[in-house]
């Protein structure tokens, strides 16, 4: 307290807090309290920005964010980033870069993004689609990709002519069950005996095996194709053989004209905005955010007007009851893959329980 | 006027040492004329890439942490190669090891002690080596080529590491995510250097390239396994036994992969995920082969590997230089190392004036086996 410097003394007009303040290093509620000019914020990406899925969905969020707040926010991000330690040293370059705010886009991010965010305090990060979190600098937020299953499930049962689907997965997370649940209930719900096949492909991004499991789905009989995987390549493959598929994360329609009847298209954007608008504001905090087409994080590109009207109807009614919130998809009497009732009926799996989401509901396969 | 390649009566030895430094600077002149041309600043990429990495002591961390796996796995790789076993699985030694490390953290999870940590690493060593013992088996019993069989084997052992993750070892209170808890403290490599990134594995890495370099160099084994390499039938007539060799070879390539794969466990990872393999063992081969094969020179050629990974990273904020462009430049690295090493030991000629130099130069394709 007794040394004095120039910045001392022109400092000389801010209170004690502030200049005590100036001699400590900032904690971490400082660093996010005080208003900026900038923002410098990061994303870390598991694939490559092309591969027109999840990455390119969370890049179209990044470019959006850019295009918003213009000259406020300078985004830099690397791709294809292995998860692991790989991760845990994109995450700390990243902070020793100098930026404010580190959006880390994929579950197996998590345990590396803690860590680093400890080393870190005054930067903020977001991890999306995990489920730990701090109280000071890191938040999470996901998006109810179920609901969009749903729609797809919906129509998949309606156009399909041999009453079954081949599911293209990745790993059995919780997202990524809740995904094939959340299809297959709606599914059944047009046609009581359907039948889900799934392959898992243990990649989120692998064209040629991605490729490979949807020929087998094809040959078993399957005549509908979705995916958990961000590539287009099952697309491709269910283009050349006249079958149904969906588009991953973003509009893939360019990629199969014909086969493509909609998709589910992350709109990471506005969320992207608002984080670093509370940076910039001072206001930012570590959140928790789980939001779907309510919050409008979800959304569903165009319908194919190969569709019919009557699959159309039925799909745009699930879109708006979901929005309504009086269409909610987990909601009982639900069977299990061995037929035992796990929902009663009229109840509802709670949050807390889909986040952690291990079981298959009947109609599945895998 | 046809072009053909003659073997070289003697590589020259200066040209064989410096083929590896020839191989790294075509690749970045060429590297930064391909991102030229491609309308990225391609001198700028090959400076965050190759030099500005070097000046920064946190990426020195960096460095050092990725190159110890790849190089411990090129050394005992090297063995194998200079004697002509080509084992390709070190991957899948690699995800074993780490998943034996594995097996006895979880074992000995509610427990606490010093033995906890040597104790997975041995079973690392171990799981390495028994998986390598699988085409070893089948090599010297039933003369199955061992590129095959261990490469083959690599999907094998990442089918167990899903199994694993998915089902028995599935962290009870992760979320129903396939990965297992997190190490405890007494499982956990100690970091070497306080407050850095830099864990045990690294100077254990040093260590065994001094081991292996005494193995080669002054060991009966290690002059067997040379003269297999360079002169099988020469070995054999020699009473050198070329199964064993095939076992020796095996054995430390195993081991020495399943040891990468357990301190990565302990070490970088700290908890199994099905992300744990990362072509490490594959990555390792083109190590293996840029040092020479010789332990110092693998230390450097993991380095280099390592370098690229890392200022690939750099390289894709900074300049925005696309992740590929990192296979890019390892690709030509290993192109360039290898027309190199053709052009050491053979010379391209016109075939007129070959005809005529065809008789004298006959003896000399017998050295050039080993080239292959």
């Amino acid at each position: 307290m007794f040394l004095t410097s120039r910045r001392r003394m022109i400092a000389g007009a801010l209170s004690l807090a502030a200049a005590s303040a100036l001699a400590m290093p900032a904690s971490a509620q400082e660093a996010f309290s005080k208003p900026k000019d900038q923002v410098k914020a990061a994303f870390v990406y598991v694939g490559p920005v092309g591969d027109y899925g999840y990455s390119f969905a969370h890049d179209q969020g990044r470019k959006y964010l850019e295009e918003k707040l213009g000259d406020k926010v300078k985004t830099t991000f690397v791709e294809n980033v292995a998860e692991g330690p790989d991760t845990e040293r994109v995450l700390r370059q990243l902070a020793q870069d100098g930026n404010d705010i580190i959006f880390s886009t994929s579950f197996g991010f998590m345990n590396p993004t803690v860590k680093v965010a400890k080393e870190f305090p005054n930067v903020a990060f977001d991890h999306a689609t995990g489920y730990k979190k701090n109280d000071t600098n890191m938040g999470i937020y996901n998006s109810r990709f179920y609901q969009g299953r749903a729609v797809l499930g919906t129509i998949a049962a309606m156009m399909s002519k041999t009453g079954k689907a081949g599911y293209v997965a990745s790993f059995p997370i919780p997202e990524v069950v809740m995904g094939i649940d959340a299809f297959t209930l709606a599914a059944r719900k047009v046609n009581p005996d359907f039948q889900v096949q799934v392959v898992w492909v243990n990649s989120w991004y692998d064209p040629a095996k991605e490729a490979d499991a949807t020929k087998a789905l094809l040959d078993q009989g399957a005549d509908v194709i979705t995916q958990h995987t961000d590539s287009p390549a099952p697309l491709q493959v269910a283009e050349e053989r006249g079958a149904v598929a969906f588009g991953q994360a973003w509009d893939m329609s360019s990629f199969a004209p014909n086969a493509h009847m909609t998709a589910i298209v992350d709109h990471w954007g506005p969320y992207y905005v608002e984080e670093v608008q509370a940076l910039l504001d001072g206001k930012w905090a570590p959140r928790d955010i789980w939001g779907g087409m309510k919050e409008d994080i979800l959304e569903m590109a165009p319908f194919n007007p190969k569709m019919p009207d009557d699959v159309k109807a039925a799909a745009q009614k699930v879109i708006d009851e979901t929005k309504a919130g009086t269409y909610e998809i987990f909601t009982g009497p639900i069977k299990d893959q061995n037929g035992e009732l796990k929902v009663k009926d009229g109840e509802k799996i709670p949050d807390g329980d889909l986040l952690k989401l291990d079981w298959y509901v009947e109609g599945v396969k895998s | 006027m046809v072009l053909r390649l003659e073997a070289r009566r003697e590589p020259s030895t200066l040209m064989v040492f410096a083929s590896p430094a020839i191989a790294v600077v075509t690749t970045l002149v060429v590297g930064a004329a391909l991102f030229t041309l491609l309308g990225y600043d391609g001198i700028g990429a090959v400076m965050k890439i190759f030099v500005e990495p070097l000046f920064n002591p946190y990426r020195w961390q960096d460095l050092l942490v990725k190159a110890a796996p790849l190089a411990m796995i090129a050394l005992g790789l090297s063995i194998g190669f200079r004697a002509n076993v080509w084992n390709i699985g070190a991957e899948g030694q690699y995800v074993v090891g780490g998943l034996a490390g594995t097996g006895v953290a979880l074992l000995t999870y509610e427990m606490s002690g010093y033995w906890i940590l040597p104790a997975m690493i041995l079973a690392g060593i171990l799981g390495g080596m028994a998986y390598a013992a699988v085409p070893a088996v089948l090599k010297t019993r039933f003369s199955v080529n061992e590129i095959l069989s261990s490469l083959m084997l690599n999907y094998v052992a990442l089918q167990l590491l899903y199994y694993l993750t998915r089902g028995p070892w599935k962290d009870p209170e992760g979320f129903n995510f396939p990965q297992t808890v997190l190490f405890t403290d007494w499982q956990t490599l100690p970091k070497v250097v306080p407050g850095t990134l830099i864990h045990l594995g690294v100077p254990i890495a040093g260590v065994l390239a001094l081991v292996i370099w005494f193995l080669v160099v002054r060991t009966v084994a290690g002059f067997q396994m040379r003269v297999f390499g360079m002169a099988p039938m020469a070995a054999r007539y020699g009473g050198f036994q070329e199964s064993r060799t095939v076992w020796t070879a095996m054995l430390i390539g195993g081991g020495l992969a399943g040891l990468a794969g357990v301190l990565e466990a302990a070490g970088p990872f700290g908890q199994m995920t099905p992300g744990f393999p990362t072509g490490y063992g594959y990555t390792a081969i083109i190590v293996a082969f840029l040092g020479r094969l010789h332990p110092f020179g693998i230390l450097m050629a993991a380095l280099v590997l390592a370098l690229t990974y890392v200022g690939g990273e750099s390289a894709q904020t900074a300049i925005r230089l696309p992740s590929a462009a990192v296979g890019v430049f390892q690709a030509m690295m290993l192109f360039f190392l290898l027309a190199a090493d053709v052009l050491v030991r053979y010379r391209v000629v016109n075939r007129t004036t070959a005809r005529s130099q065809r008789v004298s130069s006959e003896p000399a394709t017998r050295n050039t086996e080993r080239a292959a």
